[in-house]
């Protein structure tokens, strides 16, 4: 097999960090390789070098054997590599044609009018030259996530792209969509296209790829053959310890009711009904998982148990008190801890140092405060010692909050909300953007705080996670809750059919691709 | 020790260095309008603080603006841009022109401190409207202060021409302005009790500046409501996630801002001009303890020596004027000034700005960087 990318000796220097240190990858015609790699590895800097976004501080890259100086995207995209970024780059209300042809329109009479049916059956033939199946003529804001991630990929090869670089394709994928999304791309490599997976979910390495390449700090640890390799040696490798991919549970008996939520009704700020008439328990001593597709109601439904949505109809318990459209403050003096879901817009103030950002929620009661005064001496102990305590990787308590890395930053808010002792930990995505480290942390105080007899809801659109932490787990589907089951009867398939609005009786009779 | 000293720098650098440039733009125009910049700059500071009486003359001036300089920035630090410091400042003065006509019976010590508290309370009210329309309906406060300042000057000229005129109380001829202040209800001038203060007007009031100064910084970053003022104004989402309530804090942050205005006009009126003229335009200190608000970073502390700047730009321009040099010269030397601060911070925040975003596209782990903005009060 030939080799179309080589990159030999590549280093990227940033003011105060070496993102890329001497690393050396090659890319053969016909295969998929992943990049594998924690957050802040390096794995995107690389593929941004490659891609023209950054010039490398030294190194040289080949493309099919001949030195190229790949100056910006528009070169690349001349040398046959495309690139499909983990945040999506269409325009909602264009359809899929107009947004393929962006920025390089056929047009009739000189210019003066676009030629969209020469485009039209262009796209529609690339989409069935690959099997993307996608209708050139419907509306990106119609279609599906994944679909739209078919529409990038389908940008790229109309770009004419051989070597196709994917970021973090399956971050917003469900079970069966990643399911079609490797069969589309092993029918990528059959006709001949190349293609770098950068992910750190280390089932999808195993499933998808033919070598893996891991790096680590900006370097390179090894290259190997994804046959030859397993998932506990990946993650070894990656984080460079060993890691305890899936978290020991002991048997519990449920206890008390905790949280008690009944028929709960949400309204967007457009007045429409997100949340539809919810109802569950949380018990003491539990991880009650919710699980689901992205945008179904969770932020809507975990917002209006915290109190900072409104209300529309339905009752919120905890620990027997109706905290129904009680304010914030309520809340949590009713004995309930919140790791939010945006982190850094909700969870902390960022411009802010540690030490303020510590005692967020309880800054008003002894000893931190008193009588409207505030102690910043016990301010700044506390501070110290839930660094210790929680480990959070900071010179000291006065360093701001945005200086830290998002896991650390997650370990902030964590440190924070245990600090509390709370009956009810509301956890909302609280491993979104960590890496294999950081979440086994995650993991590891989710469930301390189910061993010490407390309530956990935990929503989270990681199947694995889910399956991995919860003791009965809920689907939520376009704002109601289609199913409740123990974990024990769970396996990702029967979530994910549930999670795309699938019903389970009738997955017997029908053919549960659509 | 070293790092504290280096963090002060890095914090004071901004406006240090926009003072610099402002006066080396400000001697480039001397030069051009024909002048030696020496001259211009020692005649500035002879007739600002020269001498104790021409330093006395600096303080007066210094005093308004110190007080409407805090008004601005306890504003911005709750994220509201108060432009109405006018209109608050307007209705203190003639709410405590009143005040101590009507209550003109009362001993000294009790009718200054009364008359105070009243300017406070009017400007609060005037700058709480703002902040209720702002908490519970979400009316821009820029939009509010505009409209509400100029309610207070018409009703503050209506006012001066009926139930406050001297014509109205004391049956005189009609005049532009209200009756003057009684003796009891002024504040001492330095002079009274320091002869060496000769002719200036400086008059306590300074001191109930710079002890406003002192307890707004307290304020801000001692007690329960600063922490909670300044975290609404970082982030209002975290705030209220941490249990917050904003608008509750919006209303005080403007209560307080507008209170510091009010404080600022009682001042002046007890201290220094004893009556309210009727005016055609509002009488610009609000806008003054904008620029005082900047320079200063909005520290309180900070606000003492920008608003010492301005207040030695004001009244040196005399002095300078006399030696024949524009005095035109400090209001270029003031708004380049300006023009530095507003654009060093733009250059503070938007590299940072780029900084993030290049290293959340390259994923380079932001932790490393930590230790470089450290400090407890943040601006």
């Amino acid at each position: 097999m030939s080799k179309v990318v080589e990159m030999k000796n590549i280093t990227k220097v940033f003011p105060g960090t070496i993102a890329n240190d001497h690393v050396n990858f090659d890319l053969e015609k016909g295969e998929i390789h992943v990049l594998l790699g924690e957050n802040g590895a390096g794995k995107t800097t690389l593929m941004n070098i490659l891609y023209g976004l950054y010039q490398p501080t030294s190194g040289d890259i080949f493309i099919n054997g001949s030195k190229v100086n790949i100056k910006g995207p528009i070169s690349a995209i001349s040398l046959g590599i495309g690139m499909v970024h983990q945040h999506f780059m269409l325009v909602e209300n264009f359809t899929v044609t107009e947004n393929i042809v962006l920025g390089n329109e056929p047009s009739l009479l000189g210019g003066l009018k676009l030629d969209m049916n020469t485009a039209t059956q262009k796209v529609r033939q690339v989409s069935d030259e690959f099997g993307l199946e996608v209708d050139p003529d419907a509306f990106i804001e119609d279609i599906s996530v994944g679909l739209s991630q078919r529409v990038e990929i389908l940008k790229a090869l109309y770009k004419g792209a051989e070597v196709l670089i994917l970021d973090e394709p399956t971050a917003v994928l469900t079970p069966q969509e990643i399911e079609e999304l490797g069969a589309i791309l092993r029918k990528l490599t059959d006709e001949g296209k190349s293609i770098v997976l950068i992910t750190h979910k280390l089932k999808e390495v195993l499933s998808m790829s033919d070598r893996v390449t891991v790096i680590r700090r900006g370097k390179i640890v090894s290259t190997l053959n994804t046959q030859e390799t397993n998932a506990d040696e990946l993650a070894e490798l990656m984080v460079g310890r060993e890691v305890e991919l899936t978290s020991e549970k002991t048997d519990k008996k449920q206890g008390d009711v905790i949280l008690s939520v009944e028929n709960l009704v949400v309204k967007d700020h457009r007045k429409l009904d997100v949340v539809k008439g919810i109802s569950f328990e949380v018990h003491a001593g539990e991880i009650f998982a919710i699980a689901g597709v992205d945008g179904n109601g969770q932020k809507q439904l975990v917002e209006a148990l915290t109190g900072l949505t409104k209300v529309a109809s339905g009752k919120v318990k905890v620990s027997g008190q109706d905290i129904t459209g009680a304010k914030p403050r309520k809340v949590i003096e009713a004995g309930t801890g919140h790791i939010p879901e945006d982190r850094q817009k909700r969870g902390l103030i960022l411009q802010s140092t540690l030490a303020e950002n510590l005692i967020l929620g309880y800054h008003y009661i002894k000893p931190f405060a008193n009588r409207g005064i505030m102690n910043y001496k016990e301010i700044h102990k506390h501070g110290n010692t839930l660094i210790q305590e929680f480990d959070i990787r900071t010179p000291d308590e006065n360093v701001k909050a945005g200086s830290l890395s998002g896991g650390n930053q997650q370990k902030v808010i964590i440190a924070r909300e245990f600090y509390k002792d709370p009956q009810l930990l509301i956890a909302s995505q609280p491993t979104r953007g960590l890496d294999v480290g950081a979440i086994e942390f995650v993991h590891r105080r989710l469930l301390e705080q189910r061993e010490n007899n407390k309530a956990v809801l935990l929503v989270s659109l990681e199947l694995e996670e889910v399956m991995n932490l919860a003791d009965r787990i809920a689907v939520i589907y376009q704002g109601k809750i289609v199913g409740i089951m123990d974990a024990k009867d769970a396996s990702e398939r029967k979530l994910g059919i549930m999670m795309t609005g699938g019903s389970l009786e009738e997955e017997g009779v029908r053919n549960h691709e659509e | 020790m070293k790092n504290k000293l280096k963090f002060t720098w890095d914090v004071l650098k901004l406006p240090v260095i926009a003072v610099i440039v402002g006066f080396i733009v400000g001697a480039v125009c001397i030069l051009i309008a024909g002048s030696n910049p020496a001259t211009a700059y020692a005649a500035l500071f002879r007739g600002s603080l020269g001498s104790i009486p021409s330093f006395g003359e600096t303080l007066y001036k210094v005093t308004p603006i110190l007080l409407t300089g805090l008004s601005a920035a306890i504003g911005f630090r709750c994220g509201l841009f108060n432009i109405g410091s006018e209109g608050q400042y307007v209705m203190a003065s003639i709410v405590t022109v009143a005040g101590a006509w009507y209550l003109q019976g009362l001993p000294s010590f009790i009718l200054v401190p009364l008359l105070l508290m009243l300017g406070i309370l009017s400007g609060g009210v005037w700058g709480g409207i703002a902040g209720i329309l702002k908490a519970n309906m979400g009316i821009n406060e820029v939009i509010s202060t505009i409209m509400l300042n100029w309610i207070a000057l018409y009703l503050s000229n209506y006012l001066v021409r009926t139930v406050l005129n001297p014509s109205t109380i004391l049956g005189d001829i009609s005049k532009g302005h209200t009756v003057i202040v009684p003796d009891a209800a002024r504040l001492t001038k330095f002079k009274e009790f320091i002869p060496a203060f000769g002719y200036s007007s400086a008059h306590t009031g300074i001191l109930i500046a710079l002890a406003a100064a002192v307890g707004m910084w307290f304020l801000l970053f001692k007690t329960t409501l600063g922490y909670e003022i300044r975290g609404v104004g970082l982030n209002p989402q975290a705030a209220e996630y941490g249990g917050i309530n904003n608008k509750k804090n919006t209303f005080l942050a403007m209560f307080i801002s507008g209170g510091l205005a009010g404080l600022a006009g009682s001042v002046q009126i007890l201290g220094l001009v004893y009556m309210v003229n009727q005016s055609t335009e509002l009488p610009g200190y609000g806008f003054t303890g904008l620029s005082v608000a900047l320079v200063g970073l909005s520290h309180p502390l900070g606000c003492i020596p920008a608003a010492l700047l301005f207040g030695i730009l004001d009244n040196g321009s005399r002095q300078m004027q006399l030696s024949g040099i524009p005095k035109e010269i400090t209001k270029i030397i003031s708004a380049v000034i300006l023009v530095f601060v507003a654009g060093s911070l733009l250059m503070k925040y938007v590299p940072e700005y780029f900084e993030k975003r290049k290293m959340k596209r390259s994923g380079v782990d932001g932790g490393k960087q930590a230790s470089a903005g450290a400090g407890k009060e943040g601006i």
